[in-house]
């Protein structure tokens, strides 16, 4: 193990880590401003992801396509938080849970009977093809790095927008007494539409960026959707900044735990087994993570109400 | 009797005439069919203890499914290669004994939802929703990145596992088996929901600080209605890997959570025969809309997305009018 390696897979760490964010940063804004469970989120982030493809192909550009995704899941959330989700704002945890569970049934099926059931592929752009040197000796990709640089601006522009606009001040107020607002002459039916088209958005542009590096498939979204939740259950339900916390941290830990855990059986067993063993604990180790912060504290590292 | 009594006996006896007259009929294809209705709907029945009497929305009892499969799954194999399960320090076969069988799934189950419980149950809410999904998950993806039983194939069950007395290969026998087992559980259901312990569990929903004033804990009663609810969908599990012979990774996966809790909420949070009537649509939903598009999911998503935002209180809900005490 040379330290180049360790570097190199850190950064992957933290581009997963950025990936995260971006996906749980919608899912605690709409739980904290109002308190939906959405399970359909992960359904954006795919739409984004097929969007940018589709539309890269079509037209030859990723950066029409990225616009395109942008755009196409900020729409596609608010049309289902018009006809579905405003529904279920009154509604228990557990006719959230199934409705969305449903809307990804839709979701799925619905984009494998437009695009088929075979993966697009997304080609990263001639300007972020390439690599940059590491110090330690390393190359690594460019693209990879520019995720995790436009992951850092969304989540600056992200705190900017919460603290700083009057947007911002509404999603605030909605997140600690809905009714008050209201009664204070805010349109609050648009601002949930408002707030989850953000959320959609965020997600859809998370998939367009992860399309180039995976392939865009169905189902692409339910794996990120459930670290996703792990992420917000790590950093407290309804914070910001428990979410760019705990994305980090799931990413880091998750890359690291896959190299170093087999490298680490391997001091003191053989070769093959110490791999079976090392990636099967790999594969739980943000799950134990997670399970050890509830532990310690049930409501997350950073809970929205314990500010 | 209650029209929701008249109901259960319809759903009770309909789900045992099935499989005659399908065999009458010359159709055997209906009997493997009214099997799976009666196991998914065990498994229905074991998560309805949790989440319609306590309240608990687990959703991560396919980690319980998926461990009873295995452990049907494990002990058949090893007693098909005549390899010890545990050599040290005592020997421990595999069997083939679906008595046995149960006995493990059950235990084990127990077992593990003892240990999640008492890490999840001290959280509630939406944080218990994704806790438990997150257990389910890390053990799904154990199962997946573990070669030894078969890993992302899974595992075949060459020879279906016997019982003592029955001929197991016979579809109508295995039904009846699977049919016996998921009244037997039923009739534990009910007898819980009776008595002084399905009272507590009910005021530890609607009041846990009444029910805490009264000098009983909470939390312990959450537990044990969690691991009793567990064993069953484990026992559910157990037949299910029997049922297909064949038990892998997917059993475990969060698709199946999600449509055990469906069967529940589909036929009524809280009922005793909702998760029966609820698996039965299910699955007649899935065989007819399967038959005519391939895309049937899709249709599945809207019928069931419309359920949930217009037809409150599920099939039974309908039928049987608003309970009293909802």
């Amino acid at each position: 193990m040379t330290l180049a390696l360790l570097i190199e897979q850190l950064l992957n760490g933290i581009q997963f880590g950025v990936m995260l964010f971006l996906m749980a940063a919608g899912l605690t804004l709409v739980f904290g401003v109002m308190g939906l469970i959405n399970l359909a989120h992960g359904s954006l982030y795919m739409i984004g992801a097929f969007l940018c493809a589709s539309v890269a192909l079509a037209t030859g550009s990723f950066w029409l396509g990225l616009a395109a995704s942008l755009a196409g899941a900020a729409a596609a959330g608010a049309v289902v938080e018009i006809v579905v989700i405003r529904r279920l704002y009154d509604r228990d945890h557990l006719d959230q849970v199934l409705a969305t569970f449903a809307l990804i049934l839709i979701f799925s099926e619905g984009t494998r009977w437009v695009f088929g059931s075979f993966p697009l592929y997304l080609d990263i752009p001639q300007a972020l093809q390439g690599a940059v040197a590491l110090p330690g000796g390393a190359q690594y990709p460019l693209y990879r790095l520019s995720i995790i640089i436009v992951g850092v601006l969304i989540a600056i522009g992200l705190y900017l927008l919460i603290s700083r606009t009057r947007l911002g001040m509404r999603i605030r107020a909605g997140e600690s007494d809905r009714e008050m607002i209201g009664a204070l002459g805010v349109d609050i039916r648009t601002l949930y539409t408002v707030v989850f088209a953000l959320g959609a958005a965020l997600a859809g542009f998370a998939g367009a960026l992860v399309g180039a590096i995976q392939s865009v498939q169905v189902g692409m979204g339910e794996p990120v959707l459930i670290l996703a939740f792990v992420v917000i259950v790590i950093g407290g339900i309804g914070s910001i900044k428990g979410a760019l916390i705990g994305a980090i941290l799931v990413g880091v830990v998750d890359t690291l735990g896959r190299i170093l855990l087999p490298e680490l059986f391997g001091l003191f067993m053989g070769p093959s087994q110490a791999t079976s063993v090392g990636s099967a604990l790999a594969s739980m180790a943000i799950y134990i993570l997670m399970a050890v912060i509830l532990a310690l504290k049930p409501q997350g590292l950073f809970a929205a109400g314990a500010q | 009797m209650s029209r929701e009594t008249v109901i259960n006996w319809v759903l009770g006896l309909g789900l045992l005439a099935v499989p005659f007259i399908a065999l009458m009929q010359g159709e055997p294809f209906y009997i493997t069919l009214a099997t799976r209705v009666a196991i998914l709907a065990l498994a229905g029945v074991g998560l309805n203890l949790a989440l319609g009497l306590g309240g608990m929305v687990s959703f991560g009892h396919a980690a319980f499914f998926g461990i009873g499969g295995y452990a049907a799954g494990i002990l058949a194999t090893h007693a098909f290669n005549q390899e010890p399960l545990l050599a040290w320090p005592l020997t421990v076969s595999g069997s083939s004994d679906m008595l046995v069988i149960w006995l493990v799934a059950i235990a084990i189950c127990a077992l593990v939802a003892l240990v999640i419980g008492a890490i999840t149950l001290r959280t509630s809410g939406v944080y218990f929703i994704m806790i438990t999904l997150a257990f389910a998950q890390m053990i799904y993806y154990f199962a997946i990145s573990w070669p030894a039983y078969g890993g992302e194939d899974g595992l075949s069950i060459y020879v279906r596992n016997g019982f003592p007395g029955l001929n197991t290969l016979d579809p109508i026998q295995f039904f009846l088996i699977c049919y016996a087992v998921l009244m037997a559980c039923l009739f534990i259901s009910a007898r819980l929901r009776d008595s002084r312990f399905g009272a507590a569990l009910q005021v530890a929903r609607q009041n846990p600080d009444r029910l805490a004033a009264t000098g009983i804990a909470p939390f312990n009663i959450r537990l044990v209605a969690f691991v009793i609810s567990a064993a069953m969908t484990g026992l559910a599990g157990a037949l299910f890997a029997d049922l297909n012979r064949f038990v892998s990774p997917s059993m475990l996966s969060w698709h199946v959570s999600g449509e055990i809790m469906i069967f529940v909420i589909l036929g009524g949070v809280g009922r005793l025969f909702g998760p029966l009537a609820g698996a039965a649509l299910f699955i007649v939903m899935e065989f007819y809309l399967g038959g005519i598009t391939e895309h049937w999911q899709l249709f599945l998503g809207i019928i069931l997305l419309c359920v949930v935002l217009f037809v409150r209180g599920g099939i039974l809900g309908i039928m049987a009018g608003r309970r009293v005490h909802a």
